[in-house]
């Protein structure tokens, strides 16, 4: 069962675990990604490449599904502005056992940070904003999973 | 041929999109990338650093060197940086 959703709205992690745990399996691993409190950041902008990031999440669920024999996998992206404090991404993954749902989350949210066509931009407390530089720590991490 | 921009790169043309009928010598996203450069001078600032520049072919990420013969839709924009 793969989930992917792309939206302005609130998610709620709660509703969002619920059906994978009913999918029969033994371990329901999540990740939430919130915007961090950073120096004068008071909001983020997340702008998108409708179409093209649907595809690359829901193909990024299935390697992982493949790879780890998932139950299932959730994976929610929110767009538009974002206050500091609140949620941007969701991933959870259902699997027989806790070593495949731990790790298939964590190469989820790696590999999204990579291959998903999502722009994120500062707005700081002046008035400023500014696009986020992607970082190469983020390309190592997901270069680590081959 | 449809050209896309997203984030810095669609500040810096002043447009989200646009379309181009591409001379024929022009086969791969770099040569377009060097045709389009010369249109405006916001594409010119837009396109000037290459190592900062990513792309996808009818929505598949590509190389410069992709060949675009029979693509309809080029993108445009800087490294990702969701999650």
């Amino acid at each position: 069962m793969i989930t992917v959703r792309v939206q302005t709205e609130f998610f709620d992690v709660g509703a969002e675990l619920t059906p994978l745990e009913k999918l029969g399996g033994g371990a329901v691993a999540s990740f939430t990604g919130i915007a961090r409190q950073d120096g004068d950041v008071v909001a983020i902008e997340l702008e998108h490449f409708p179409g093209m990031t649907e595809a690359s999440l829901r193909k990024l669920a299935e390697q992982a599904t493949e790879r780890w024999n998932l139950l299932g996998a959730t994976v929610i992206h929110r767009i538009g502005r974002i206050e500091v404090g609140e949620s941007i991404v969701f991933v959870a993954t259902c699997s027989d056992h806790r070593a495949e749902a731990l790790a298939a989350c964590s190469y989820l949210i790696d590999r999204l940070k990579t291959d998903a066509p999502f722009w994120k931009k500062e707005h700081r407390e002046d008035g400023r904003a500014d696009w986020v530089e992607a970082k190469a720590s983020d390309n190592a991490r997901a270069e680590d999973w081959g | 041929m449809q050209f896309v921009y997203f984030a810095s790169v669609r500040e810096a043309i002043g447009r989200d999109s646009e379309e181009f009928e591409l001379p024929h010598d022009v086969a791969t996203v770099t040569q377009c990338l060097d045709w389009l450069a010369e249109s405006s001078a916001q594409h010119k600032t837009a396109f000037a650093d290459r190592a900062k520049l990513r792309f996808a072919l009818d929505q598949q990420m590509v190389q410069g060197d992709a060949d675009i013969s029979g693509a309809k839709e080029l993108a445009i924009f800087p490294p990702v940086t969701g999650g």
